[in-house]
């Protein structure tokens, strides 16, 4: 087949399918990611209106949509979609760690758990940061992911909590004092404000937009990267495949140009609203 | 007979067989010993001119154009000494004038018409009057040089006097004329074709308080498009009722006075008494409440109808514009509660418009009858607290009416459970993101570094 090994050379001149490719994230995981994106820029799109609705540009989206009724639909909306998305997680951990009794999912080197290492690595990785020490090496992942997952972890489940407790407030009014109705507000909105900031400024900065991977990381799109970037970001978890053997088991197809290019129009259409929204968030915060 | 004297003087007095012949207005002048010897004749003139109604629109069309007859035929002459043996005496007389007057395009020296229209005239109010009664100078032709202005107060004694003593009285136009409309052609206020007739008014004052000139003039705003566009407007101009306000249901007509003068209706202190004459029970509604009670009491920081409301821009209460516009009108006072809403999930969902709506300050405290939440008849005393709240939200019970449409996270002693929860929310917000930030831009600086002196090694290792 002359053509598709044609084919085959083009894309191996493209940085991005040369050499070895290995999965990171499954189709279900990126999935949920694109999912999560989506959503939580929805809802901080229509969320940050409400927040700072005194200021020029909330009032100018809120009647491009048709006012506020139709901001906190589609408020709503996102939440809903949202929640569905953190329940399918939920269920996914319980049926893979406790059902199926999986391997790395509650601890080890796989989990998403912090341990000692990940605390070890912080200050290793601050100290390399000042240049007073060689640079940590890091597993599947590393301490200021896990950091992120469980910001958004504990986030939905606070922001969420205290969305549905305003959204049904006299039935929560049944079990909570009245003070809390007060306080959810409060809460619902700095934490809101800080997942914002948070995703907006120190995620991207972190995941996509450090030289390592600028412009944008791939791989949550794609779901694989190069053997070259594994072995760069994450070369604890590359040198344990190789030791058990299970390198050649995570091997995955080099992705396909349309892949790549849809991916970057997605990731940097949710990058450019993410900025948009920090710098509109900013400058309502300190005016 | 009866029913043609009705209509020609308006509506009748209800005093006694006279007055039956009097309007309104002359019933009280006579009672005040004020009217005139004209205006005491004028109805026997209305009586004599009844009589005459049946003939007067054929006589009218006739002698409307007598003067063209007159000049255009000899012939015609004996028709007209015809006509005038069959016009009773009093006619005959204008026939004179309107020989020259009738003539639509009839100027005098200095370019204004003189023209009459006799027919309009004639069934007009004054049609009854002959014309030296207002032009009394003028007794022959050659008419003399100058003729003087007629003075309606020769008559009009009251309207004059209390004229003199308003906004308008400097007026330079001629004051009865810019309103009443073309002295000869006025007609009762009852009476559709009137320029003072209520469905007119507005236009009528409209024609200078609805230009931009006036604002220059007198630093008085626009208020004619405002009026139209309100509730009194559209009643009026839409629906054609003739109880919605008008000018001159709140300003009065002859002896309209400034904003300023404790005498006027529109002075602040004496609004809630103007409006309460058409919406008497919210007057005692309002009367009755904290704010009503500090302006009889001589507060005049206190709101009027007009604070709230407005003055000509008046708008459905339920309106989306006027609830918008509302809040900050209460809070200009009530600064401290302001800032407090300002901080509700009421007010941040308000602040937005559209079609769904949060409670505004009177949705929980009332609109007229404003009452201290320690008054049990006030919807925000303890025990109403659940009724108020039901009013949005179903199922509210006494837990949930613990809510603090007002709590202040800052406050420490009022709210010590908002204030430690929003200390901790601000303390987790700044903590991690100064943290991170700083992790963030130390990690940028070293990265960066790292790649150029890849970069440099492999440029060194290639060359």
């Amino acid at each position: 087949m002359p053509d598709l090994e044609q084919a085959a050379d083009r894309t191996a001149e493209q940085r991005p399918a040369v050499g070895r490719h290995f999965m990171r994230f499954t189709r279900a995981q990126r999935y949920l990611h694109a999912v999560l994106f989506t959503t939580f820029l929805g809802l901080a799109g229509t969320g940050l209106p409400l927040r700072f609705s005194e200021s020029i540009w909330a009032r100018g989206l809120a009647s491009a949509v048709g006012g506020f009724g139709a901001i906190l639909f589609f408020h709503k909306l996102c939440a809903i979609v949202l929640t569905g998305a953190f329940l399918v997680h939920v269920k996914d951990i319980f049926t893979r760690g406790i059902l199926h009794r999986e391997k790395g999912i509650f601890w080890g080197s796989t989990s998403m758990v912090a341990n000692w290492k990940d605390v070890k690595d912080l200050f290793g990785h601050m100290r390399w940061f000042l240049g007073l020490g060689p640079k940590p090496q890091f597993e599947r992942y590393a301490y200021w992911e896990k950091f992120d997952y469980w910001a958004v972890f504990w986030g939905m489940l606070v922001i969420g909590f205290s969305g549905y407790a305003m959204w049904f407030a006299p039935f929560f009014a049944h079990f909570l004092p009245g003070w809390a109705l007060n306080a959810v507000l409060v809460i619902h909105s700095e934490e809101g404000l800080l997942a914002i900031l948070f995703i907006f400024s120190i995620h991207f900065v972190n995941t996509h937009l450090r030289p390592d991977s600028f412009p944008m990381d791939m791989v949550v799109f794609t779901g694989v990267e190069s053997e070259e970037e594994f072995k760069h970001k994450r070369s604890l978890e590359y040198e344990r495949l190789a030791r058990q053997g299970k390198l050649e088991a995570r091997l995955g197809e080099a992705p396909q140009t349309w892949q790549v290019n849809f991916s970057k129009v997605i990731g940097f259409t949710a990058i450019f609203i993410g900025l948009t929204l920090l710098v509109l968030t900013l400058s309502a915060y300190f005016s | 007979m009866k029913k043609a004297l009705e209509s020609a003087i308006g509506k009748p007095c209800e005093k006694d067989a006279f007055s039956f012949l009097l309007g309104k207005e002359d019933c009280r002048m006579a009672a005040a010993g004020k009217m005139t010897i004209c205006s005491i004749a004028q109805p026997l003139r209305w009586a004599a001119r009844s009589v005459i109604e049946n003939l007067s629109a054929g006589i009218n069309l006739v002698s409307g154009t007598a003067g063209t007859l007159i000049r255009t035929s000899v012939l015609s002459v004996g028709f007209v000494g015809l006509l005038l043996a069959v016009t009773p005496a009093h006619l005959r007389a204008e026939t004179d004038c309107l020989a020259c007057h009738a003539d639509k395009g009839l100027q005098d020296s200095s370019g204004h018409s003189v023209s009459v229209d006799a027919q309009k005239f004639g069934s007009s109010i004054h049609g009854v009057l002959k014309c030296g009664d207002c032009h009394a100078d003028i007794k022959d032709y050659p008419h003399p040089d100058h003729i003087a202005q007629v003075e309606c107060k020769t008559c009009h004694a009251e309207p004059s006097s209390q004229l003199a003593g308003s906004v308008h009285s400097s007026s330079k136009d001629h004051p009865c004329t810019s309103c009443h409309g073309d002295a000869h052609s006025i007609f009762p206020k009852t009476d559709a074709r009137s320029a003072v007739y209520p469905l007119n008014i507005p236009r009528t004052c409209g024609a200078c308080h609805g230009t931009e000139g006036m604002a220059k003039k007198h630093g008085l705003p626009s208020v004619y498009p405002l009026y139209m566009d309100s509730i009194h407007g559209f009643a009026l101009s839409k629906e054609g009722l003739l109880v919605a306000a008008n000018c001159q249901s709140c300003h009065g007509s002859h002896h309209i006075l400034s904003h300023k003068d404790p005498k006027s209706p529109t002075y602040k202190a004496n609004i809630p008494t103007t409006c309460g004459t058409c919406h008497a029970k919210i007057n005692v509604d309002y009367q009755g409440g904290a704010h009503g009670k500090a302006v009889a009491a001589g507060n005049l920081k206190a709101p009027v109808c007009t604070d709230c409301h407005t003055a000509h821009a008046i708008l459905q209460p339920t309106e989306s514009a006027f609830r918008m516009q509302s809040t900050p009108i209460c809070g200009s006072c009530h600064k401290d509660k302001l800032s407090t809403y300002r901080d509700t999930f009421h007010s941040q969902l308000g602040s937005l418009g559209g079609y769904v709506e949060t409670a505004r300050c009177w949705d929980c405290h009332g609109a007229h009858e404003i009452l201290p939440a320690s008054d049990p008849r006030s919807p925000i005393a303890k025990g109403n607290l659940v009724v108020t709240c039901s009013g949005c939200h179903k199922g509210a019970n006494l837990s949930f009416v613990q809510y603090q449409p007002h709590a202040n996270a800052h406050d420490r002693k009022l709210n010590p459970a908002l204030y430690f929860v929003r200390l901790f929310m601000n303390l987790l917000l700044a903590g991690v993101l100064t943290f991170f930030v700083i992790h963030t831009i130390l990690w940028l600086i070293r990265a960066r570094v790292d790649q150029i002196k890849k970069k440099s090694a492999q440029g060194e290792k290639n060359a």
